[in-house]
């Protein structure tokens, strides 16, 4: 699990730091993350739909929080829980894009086990940077 | 805070932060607090406060109410005012959850006449008040229609057979904020929102079974002019807000100001969800008539609720609703920006008021009050953890000093990790049973989560607002059954 929720950084709210060798395993982790947020077992989510998504924006920052807010984005509007199989990152033109296959199924309150809804991804010591051991997120989730 | 930095004490309940703490403060920054609530504090409340009086436009101070703990941004608990001309709007001094709030209902009943349906009463509602990670609502609405809600508010909940006449003038802003645009939302936010009117969603927001015991009724006087008339009397009381939709809302318009604030109108913030906008920009404006149509959403999100809440009690029961006296007390809002007229040096003007995780709380006489509420002062509805009990209390004359302005809760101190290594859901739920307090959950781990001892101590904090002049008790209100988000 390249994730760890972090337990004093917002009392109200939750946490955590999420790593990967390359950008888009991290990316991926922290997507994971903010899924196993709400989610107790992330194993109980099958594969069943399938959702693409493309974003792009002019820094690495803001491309991971768009990515964050999708899946938050597709849990409230198509009541989908979903996690990221396959992504590439590219940068050009001053650009960073990102271009992401998720796999998951709808919400059954039977099957999943809920923790917590998340609200929204917030800026607040929000980082994504390069390490000597790839590259690391931090990210304050609103619950 | 160990030992306050910086902080003079101007009072038993007011601090003071002079604006010579940190570079680029506008004002002083007060907080609202008793000796012992201020040295609970986290030291970001602080900071993150300090860093509001240095957004421009600021006007007396920035404040900080006695729950007040960490925010983005603003501070829980942060209020801020703003000159509409030379000042900001920002999303962080009114949070992602939009217009969340409070709404008291009250019941002719006495406990000993609903004791033994208390479990039923909680099992229906938990059904019927949809609640947890991604749960829809009963109202089926194209997203047509959803535009047109959050432009009418709660009005359009009356006017579709969800409520009573005599609602809306018990609803903060007559239950429709005007200035609502729909124009000014994504498609994104309508996605998010248009499924979710009628639920109550997750975290803190509750649905409460509660009590007002005579021992618990401060001032009978306008306990009273509120409705609290019999001994043990029956309340419901539940907290939410605007759901997705709002926090898509605030999300957008975070992104739009970042993207404007510095390469358009040459402002730097400390933090960036301090991000912000000319009020008196296109962008400022936007976010304002897109702000209010969640606030809108949120009027008629509590609304269906309490159409809900009549239909599970008159089913139950076998009575009418009316017969039931289910009557409102009051709605209130606790995450908003608003212009109202205050006092600024001695004169009277139109301010943007923001408040985050805090209560308007007007006193006697003021003209947004509608009559029934007009001699008493405004009733506020202080939410509680879900073991402690909650309070209504009342606006007074001196608010002024917070731009008439309270507490809105009691304040989490203990992180959701923490209060999960130390309370287990399903032993708690069978805890609090023997207490007396019969509660459904959407989440076991949800419910560990928000377990009291993870709370301020809510009396300490009303007694805080009390001693500052900022609101008074009328009652303490107890709860037998709970609906947890």
């Amino acid at each position: 699990m390249p994730y760890e929720f972090l337990d004093d950084i917002a009392t109200a709210d939750i946490a955590f730091s999420a790593w990967g060798e390359t950008i888009e395993e991290m990316m991926g982790a922290a997507a994971d993350a903010t899924m196993n947020t709400m989610v107790a077992d992330l194993g109980t989510i099958s594969e069943r739909e399938e959702r693409v998504i493309d974003l792009h924006s002019d820094s690495i920052e803001m491309l991971m929080f768009g990515l964050l807010q999708e899946v938050i984005y597709f849990k409230d509007a198509e009541q989908l829980l979903l996690r990221i199989k396959e992504i590439a990152v590219n940068y050009a033109d001053g650009l960073y894009a990102a271009s992401a296959v998720a796999w998951g199924e709808a919400i059954d309150p039977q099957k999943h086990d809920f923790i917590v809804d998340v609200k929204a991804v917030t800026l607040h010591r929000f980082t994504v940077e390069q390490t000597q051991r790839g590259w690391e997120a931090l990210v304050v989730l609103d619950v | 805070m160990a030992n306050p930095k910086g902080v003079v004490k101007i009072s038993d309940t007011v601090w003071e932060i002079p604006n010579t703490y940190k570079d680029g403060m506008r004002v002083p920054a007060r907080i609202i607090a008793s000796e012992k609530l201020l040295r609970e504090m986290d030291e970001g409340v602080v900071e993150q406060l300090t860093n509001v009086a240095t957004l421009p436009g600021i006007l007396n101070h920035a404040l900080c109410m006695p729950d007040g703990h960490w925010g983005y941004g603003f501070p829980i608990g942060g209020v801020a005012a703003m000159d509409p001309r030379s000042g900001v709007i920002s999303p962080g001094g009114i949070g992602f959850d939009i217009n969340c709030g409070m709404r008291l209902v009250l019941t002719n009943l006495t406990y000993g006449e609903i004791k033994d349906h208390v479990r039923e009463l909680v099992d229906r509602l938990f059904e019927r008040v949809p609640a947890g990670v991604g749960s829809s609502g009963f109202v089926k609405l194209s997203q047509d229609e959803f535009r047109s809600v959050v432009e009418q508010g709660a009005r359009w909940c009356l006017e579709n057979g969800y409520g009573w006449d005599e609602d809306l003038e018990r609803t903060e802003d007559f239950g429709r904020t005007p200035g609502a645009d729909a124009s000014k939302i994504s498609q994104k936010a309508v996605d998010r929102g248009y499924r979710q009117i009628g639920t109550l969603g997750s975290g803190n927001h509750y649905l409460e079974i509660q009590v007002a015991r005579e021992e618990n009724i401060f001032d009978p006087v306008l306990a009273e002019a509120y409705g609290l008339t019999i001994p043990d009397q029956v309340a419901v009381m539940f907290h939410c807000g605007s759901r997705g939709f709002g926090h898509q809302v605030a999300t957008d318009y975070l992104q739009t100001f970042l993207r404007v604030m510095q390469t358009k109108y040459g402002m730097k913030v400390i933090d960036r969800e301090l991000a912000c906008a000319p009020f008196d920009s296109p962008e400022g404006q936007a976010y304002f008539a897109a702000m209010k149509c969640a606030m809108n959403m949120s009027y008629a999100n509590r609304q269906v609720i309490l159409h809900r809440i009549r239909e599970v009690f008159s089913d139950i029961l076998h009575k009418d609703p009316a017969d039931l006296g289910l009557h409102m007390v009051y709605d209130v809002a606790h995450n908003t920006a608003k212009l109202e007229s205050h006092k600024i040096n001695g004169s009277m003007r139109e301010v943007l008021v923001h408040r985050k995780g805090a209560t308007r709380a007007l006193g006697p006489g003021a003209s947004e009050l509608p009559a029934v509420y007009r001699k008493t002062g405004q009733p506020v509805i202080i939410g509680g953890s879900m073991e402690t009990g909650s309070y209504l209390l009342a606006g007074v004359a001196t608010g002024d000093r917070t731009f008439f302005s309270t507490a809105h809760g009691s304040g989490r101190t203990m992180s959701r990790k923490q209060a999960k290594k130390q309370f287990h859901g399903k032993e708690l739920q069978r805890d609090m049973e023997h207490r007396g307090i019969y509660v459904r959950t959407a989440s076991w781990a949800g419910l560990a989560e928000e377990a009291g001892p993870a709370y301020k101590n809510i009396d300490e904090v009303v007694e805080a607002t009390e001693i500052a002049g900022i609101s008074k008790r009328v009652a303490r209100l107890v709860p037998v059954g709970n609906v947890k988000g």
